[in-house]
């Protein structure tokens, strides 16, 4: 009988790495291909003021608010299809996006959106109105959950399809710097989406042509049902662009200040013009891939642990404590974030459903 | 089951996913050729528990999991069956079938021709299709006819249980490539186009008698599901449970032909129903234009035009993305088909 492949055994997954990688990763047989190549710095965990504190946690907290009440909404039958939450990583978009210069940056994702939507400070009305197809929805009920864009802060999706986003991502930093206009693009997809070969023609031309690129991989440990280890022969993710001599970093993805510092390291790297670098962000998401799956491919235990552990919320309450926030400040914080998804909510629920004729507008620029 | 076929022994009563579970462990015990694999199928099971109990019953070395990478997956698919074996490969929603196309077309649908017949790919491609799940534009499509225009490989479209896996064996077992769209709609239950009401579920419907043994429904074969002389209903997939509703809904006394497989097609039954009706409505999900309604409607014209009394009806979603919102909007529903069928019945003089 033919063999398969099976599963491979693999070593323990090493804990984030706090070392460049690129000397760990050496072996004695193959001679690097590049030896005195330049490596970024090593990131340095983000001093953060007392204001960028609350306002992080503020963002946060707005991001796992939003999406607890997007899954009620779901239970109620209000959302239909699929929708997938970002509880567990609001760390990886707030940390990183808060770093971006809005009036030049860029930023794609895949289908798990809504977080990066937020972050950006963009209405949850319309976020969450677009989630229940209504026509005040950002894409007016169009895109749905996984297809969210916004011109305004210059956010290009939303994208259904596991992986596709990467290459518009190269062809975005392609445009900033045809146009020379200093921006940057950033490029996030999952670990699942960093097995498809889309993904490694992205990297070559990205490094090929030097483009001002930020390829952000949200590793939260599964793709689906299905985990890193089962589905990648080098799990190491941050070491996926080696070949493309595209330089990794592994960052603790649950520590908002920890983004935040890779951030800056991999934003000067890209605009001082030496092209891509890739940030490997350990994350987790706590609830199933999509509000339709049951996650039985992971222990009950396992997901508890993470939460009680290293969840990116608690963490921030512990620095703001340290920085001398009271309670009731915080506590305050939290009765707002409540109103505004309750608003968001009700917006969603009680705006109308798109017109009958939208059917066919926006498919060519005219009908036909 | 059909009539005209055999008696094959116990039954179990199995919906839709259940059929074609059953289907592919049958093809694994008898032939050890047979392995699955594709996104989340080894481990989990798949998404929609297609294979589920595989793993554990034949081993990870039959039925694994893969990567997300659909080029890869039907590339590596192409190799196997190059070399003698039978891969049964899921893409996990046809929506994601793009980045494997070129393998698809290119080598799988090509092999036997450009090798003068030394090589050929006889792999199996599974993959849900179709909305009414509110999927919105990247998990709601229905790419059928992108398939039948390419030369070399089979597509198959089951509509029952008893249908699934019966098509699905000989999917497996035949010499060619075959893509095995499944209707994701009506894996629990036949749905009827009425999606305000509940839908049945497949153990109030005949069809889900699935014998347990090894059975296969030749590909290219129709079912005729109804019997008539009015007009003929040309529908497959969902669609032949909505067509059956509609047709009952509205006393017509059609012949409703579920054409089980697009490519190689039951043109022969079809030929016969037109010129006993004379009219012809063609029921599809995908959207109208380069649709296999268009092939049909071409061929019913070749082959009947001087038994046709009216213009050949197409009820097809509209040529736009899948909704996200509207989706009810598009599916080509009760409505829609009581519209054509009455357009269809007018005389040529007009009257009703």
């Amino acid at each position: 009988m033919a063999k398969a492949p099976a599963s491979p055994k693999r070593a323990p997954r090493k804990s984030p790495a706090k070392k460049p990688p690129a000397k760990s990763a050496a072996r004695k047989s193959a001679a690097p291909a590049a030896p005195n190549r330049e490596r970024p710095a090593e990131p340095d965990r983000y001093t953060a003021s007392k204001d960028e504190l609350l306002e992080y946690y503020r963002q946060m907290l707005l991001i796992r608010r939003f999406e607890e009440k997007a899954g009620q909404l779901y239970g109620l039958g209000l959302i239909g299809g699929f929708c997938h939450l970002y509880i567990g990583q609001e760390a990886v978009a707030v940390g990183l996006q808060s770093a971006l210069d809005n009036d030049k940056d860029s930023v794609i994702t895949g289908y798990r959106d809504h977080g990066h939507m937020l972050a950006y400070g963009l209405d949850p009305k319309v976020i969450m109105a677009e989630l229940t197809g209504r026509a005040a929805g950002i894409a007016q009920g169009k895109g749905g959950s996984m297809h969210m864009f916004s011109v305004e802060k210059r956010f290009y999706g939303g994208h259904g399809i596991v992986g596709a986003q990467v290459p518009l991502g190269s062809g975005l930093a392609f445009a900033h710097k045809y146009r020379g206009d200093g921006g940057v693009c950033l490029a996030y997809f999952g670990d699942g989406a960093a097995n498809q070969g889309q993904v490694y023609e992205a990297f070559n031309m990205a490094e090929l042509w030097k483009l001002p690129i930020i390829f952000v991989i949200e590793n939260n440990q599964y793709a689906m049902g299905t985990s890193v280890n089962r589905s990648s022969a080098e799990d190491q993710l941050y070491r996926r662009g080696e070949s493309f001599r595209i330089p990794g970093l592994q960052i603790n993805g649950m520590d908002v200040l920890e983004v935040r510092g890779a951030a800056e390291v991999a934003l000067d790297w890209v605009r001082s013009g030496k092209g891509p670098i890739l940030l490997e962000l350990k994350t987790y998401r706590y609830r199933g891939h999509s509000m339709s799956d049951p996650a039985k491919y992971r222990s009950r235990e396992e997901v508890q642990s993470v939460r009680e552990k290293s969840d990116p919320i608690e963490a921030i309450k512990k620095e703001l404590e340290a920085a001398g926030v009271s309670a009731e400040d915080m506590k305050a914080t939290d009765k707002e974030i409540k109103a505004i998804v309750a608003e968001a909510a009700d917006f969603a629920e009680s705006s109308p459903e798109p017109h009958p004729d939208e059917l066919y507008t926006d498919v060519l620029v005219e009908q036909y | 089951m059909s009539k005209g076929e055999e008696n094959k022994g116990a039954t179990t009563q199995r919906n839709m996913i259940q059929a074609i579970n059953n289907a592919m462990d049958v093809c694994m015990e008898r032939d050890d050729n047979v392995c699955v694999f594709g996104e989340d199928v080894g481990y989990y099971g798949g998404v929609f528990r297609a294979t589920a109990g595989l793993q554990e019953k034949y081993g990870k070395t039959r039925s694994f999991d893969t990567p997300i990478n659909e080029c890869g997956i039907i590339g590596v698919a192409v190799g196997m069956a190059a070399y003698g074996m039978r891969p049964v490969a899921e893409i996990q929603f046809a929506d994601y079938i793009y980045p494997g196309l070129d393998q698809l077309v290119s080598e799988a649908a090509r092999l036997r021709y450009r090798s003068a017949g030394e090589f050929t790919s006889p792999l199996t491609i599974r993959t849900p299709f179709g909305g009414g799940i509110f999927g919105g534009q990247t998990h709601s499509q229905s790419p059928e006819s992108i398939f039948t225009h390419v030369c070399g490989v089979k597509t198959v479209i089951p509509s029952t249980p008893y249908d699934a896996k019966g098509l699905l064996i000989a999917a497996i077992e035949d010499p060619d490539p075959v893509v095995f769209f499944e209707p994701k709609r009506i894996y629990n239950g036949p749905f009827d186009g009425h999606y305000d009401t509940p839908v049945l579920p497949w153990s109030k419907h005949p069809a889900s008698e699935v014998p347990d043994g090894h059975y296969a429904i030749p590909l290219g074969k129709a079912n005729v599901l109804r019997e008539g002389s009015a007009v003929t209903m040309l529908c497959y997939g969902t669609m032949v449970h909505v067509t059956a509703a509609a047709v009952e809904e509205l006393g017509i006394d059609a012949e409703v032909i579920d054409l089980r497989t697009l490519l190689p097609l039951d043109m022969e039954t079809i030929e016969a129903s037109v010129k006993k009706t004379g009219r012809c409505v063609i029921v599809h999900e995908a959207t109208r234009t380069s649709g296999f309604g268009a092939e049909l409607s071409a061929l019913v014209q070749e082959r009947c035009f001087y038994h046709l009394e009216a213009p050949i009806e197409r009820v097809t979603g509209y040529d736009t993305p899948y909704p996200h919102s509207l989706e009810w909007a598009y599916f080509p529903g009760p409505v829609r088909l009581r519209l054509a069928i009455e357009r269809v019945m007018e005389d040529v003089s007009g009257n009703v």
